[in-house]
C-alpha cells in the first residue's frame, strides 16, 4: 500500500494504533511502537509500563491510553485517559498522562522547590535558569511525603519553564516548606 | 408535607433521625489507592497541616472537620476524592476483582465509578455510562484526575444499554445507583425536601426498575448486581428490587455492611415485599452521622450460577 492509499482519520471514533509504522492504514497515525519508544526516549519510562495498555486515536493526533482492549474501532465518549498529542513536530504529553505513567521517568524531569511547585500548579510561567538539560516538554515534579510526584507538563524554552497544567487542574496552593 | 414524616415509624429513634437530618454533613474524602497509599496520603496531609480523622468503619475514608480538602497537594495529585461516606457503599458491596468486566449504569459524576476502578486496581473493563451528556464531562474529569485508565465512558439510556459494540458477552458485575428523590442528601441539599412530591417518586420508579432490570439482564449467571439509592422511600427501594426479583432469576444475597444499618423492610403501607429484602441495608443519618442510603446486593441466577453459589 502506498501513502496515497491510506485512509483519513475519523475524529468521531476511537481507533487502536497500529503495532508498527509498517502496519499503518491511516495517514499520519502514530504506531504503538513509536509511542512506547517516545516515552522511553524522552523520559526513560520503561516499555514494560505500557505492557497491558492499548493506545487509541480519537480526534486528530489525540492519543488515549486504555488499560484493557476492545474491538477497534469503537464509538464511545471516552476510553481510558488522554496521553499524548501527536501529528505535530514535537509530540506533547498530557498532564494526565505524566501523572499516570510518568512516575518512573528519570530523564527530562525537573524537580521543583516548594514555591516553584505551587506556582507551577497554579499555571504560572517562571524563570528557572538552573536547568541545563533539553529544551521542550519536561515533567515537572516535586517531593511530597517522602517521594517524587509528577505535577504536570512544562515547556522549557530560553530559561523559562512554562506551565502547561490545564485550567481544570490548576489550583492555588499554599507553599509547604 | 415533609417527606421525612413518612419514615419516622421505620426508625428506632425518630427524634435522633430528625435531628441528624437537620445537621450539616461532615466533609469526607476517600483515599485513591491508584495514586497513593493511605499512609503516604496521611503523611502529606500532616505536612500540609490538614486535620483529619479516619472514619471508624473504613480507613480509606477520612473526615475533615475543618471543611473541604480544598487545594492541598494530596487533593491536586488525585490522592483524595471528596465524596459522601455512604457513597462508598455500592463499590464496597459489589467488591469487584481486578480483571472483571463491570458496568456502572448511572456513573456521572464518577465518585462511585472511580472507587470501582480503585478496587479493580485499574484493570479489566469498567464501563461508566450516563444518559446525561453534560454530566459526563464531570465523570471524565474525575477519572483523569484520579488516574483511572480502565474506564470506557458511554452516553446511552441505561434501560436499553448494549454491550455488543464493546465485544463483551456478559458482565461480571454491575452497579445501578439510580436517579432517585434524594431525600438522603437532605443534610447537603435541604431543597430536596421542599421539592419532594409523590408524583416525582412515581415518575422515577419506572426508570429505576428498567435500569435494574437491564443490569441483571447484562450480567452473567453467578455475577452480582448492586442496586442503590440515596432515598428512604420504599417505593424507590424495596419495591423496585422486589419487582425485579419477581421478573428475573436474580436473588438477594446477604452482605455484611461495614457500618450500622437497618434491614430492608418487607412491608410498606398496603404492599408486601419478598422476605429476602431484609438482606438489603437502610442507612439512616443518625446511625453513623452520614447521609441516608439504601443498598441491595443481588446475584444473577441461571444454570451456571448454582456452582458458584455453592463455593
Amino acid at each position: 500500500m502506498s501513502e496515497n492509499d491510506l485512509a483519513q482519520n475519523d475524529g468521531q471514533r476511537f481507533d487502536r494504533l497500529p503495532a508498527t509504522p509498517a502496519d499503518r492504514e491511516v495517514e499520519g497515525r502514530a504506531s504503538r511502537e513509536e509511542v512506547v519508544d517516545w516515552w522511553q526516549d524522552r523520559f526513560a519510562v520503561p516499555p514494560e509500563t505500557f505492557e497491558d495498555v492499548t493506545f487509541w486515536e480519537k480526534g486528530s493526533g489525540k492519543i488515549w491510553a486504555f488499560s484493557a482492549d476492545l474491538p477497534s474501532p469503537v464509538r464511545v465518549e471516552g476510553l481510558g485517559i488522554t496521553l499524548l498529542r501527536t501529528r505535530q513536530e514535537h509530540w506533547k504529553p498530557t498532564t494526565t498522562g505524566v501523572k499516570r505513567f510518568g512516575r518512573d521517568a528519570t530523564e527530562n524531569v525537573i524537580d521543583l522547590e516548594p514555591g516553584e511547585a505551587a506556582a507551577f500548579a497554579t499555571g504560572h510561567d517562571q524563570q528557572l535558569d538552573r536547568w541545563d538539560g533539553d529544551w521542550g516538554y519536561l515533567i515537572a515534579a516535586h517531593e511530597l511525603a517522602g517521594e517524587r510526584e509528577p505535577i504536570g507538563v512544562g515547556l522549557y524554552l530560553h530559561g523559562e519553564l512554562r506551565s502547561r497544567v490545564p485550567k481544570g487542574y490548576q489550583e492555588d496552593l499554599a507553599v509547604l516548606e | 408535607m415533609n417527606p421525612l414524616d413518612r419514615y419516622e415509624r421505620l426508625v428506632d429513634d425518630a427524634g435522633a433521625f430528625r435531628d441528624a437530618c437537620d445537621r450539616r454533613l461532615p466533609s469526607v474524602v476517600r483515599v485513591n489507592e491508584l495514586r497513593a497509599t493511605p499512609e503516604r496520603t496521611r503523611r502529606a496531609l500532616d505536612e500540609a497541616g490538614v486535620t483529619y480523622e479516619p472514619v471508624d468503619w473504613n480507613d480509606r475514608l477520612l473526615r475533615l472537620p475543618d471543611g473541604s480538602p480544598g487545594t492541598t497537594w494530596p487533593y491536586v495529585h488525585g490522592w483524595l476524592h471528596g465524596q459522601e461516606e455512604v457513597s462508598a457503599l455500592p463499590a464496597l458491596a459489589l467488591d469487584p476483582d481486578p480483571g472483571d468486566r463491570v458496568w456502572d449504569a448511572c456513573a456521572a459524576p464518577g465518585s462511585k465509578t472511580c472507587h470501582l476502578a480503585d478496587l479493580m486496581e485499574d484493570s479489566g473493563v469498567l464501563i461508566g455510562n450516563d444518559n446525561n451528556l453534560g454530566r459526563l464531562s464531570a465523570l471524565r474529569h474525575n477519572a483523569e484526575r484520579l488516574g483511572v485508565s480502565n474506564l470506557v465512558v458511554t452516553n446511552e439510556d441505561a434501560r436499553n444499554f448494549s454491550l455488543d459494540s464493546l465485544g463483551i458477552d456478559a458482565l461480571d458485575g454491575a452497579v445501578a445507583d439510580v436517579p432517585c428523590s434524594c431525600e438522603g442528601t437532605c443534610r447537603k441539599n435541604p431543597d430536596v425536601l421542599e421539592k419532594w412530591s409523590m408524583g416525582h417518586v412515581e415518575s422515577l420508579v419506572g426508570i429505576q426498575k428498567g435500569i435494574l432490570r437491564r443490569a441483571v439482564d447484562l450480567t452473567r449467571p453467578g455475577g452480582e448486581v448492586v442496586y442503590s439509592t440515596c432515598t428512604f422511600a420504599p417505593e424507590e427501594n424495596e419495591a423496585v428490587v422486589d419487582h425485579v426479583l419477581a421478573g428475573t432469576d436474580a436473588e438477594m444475597v446477604a452482605w455484611d455492611a461495614p457500618l450500622d444499618t437497618s434491614p430492608g423492610i418487607t412491608e410498606w403501607e398496603d404492599q408486601q415485599f419478598d422476605e429476602s429484602l431484609a438482606k438489603a441495608h437502610r442507612v439512616y443519618p443518625h446511625q453513623n452521622d452520614t447521609g441516608g442510603f439504601f443498598v441491595a446486593k443481588l446475584r444473577v441466577g441461571g444454570a451456571d450460577a448454582a456452582t458458584e453459589v455453592g463455593e
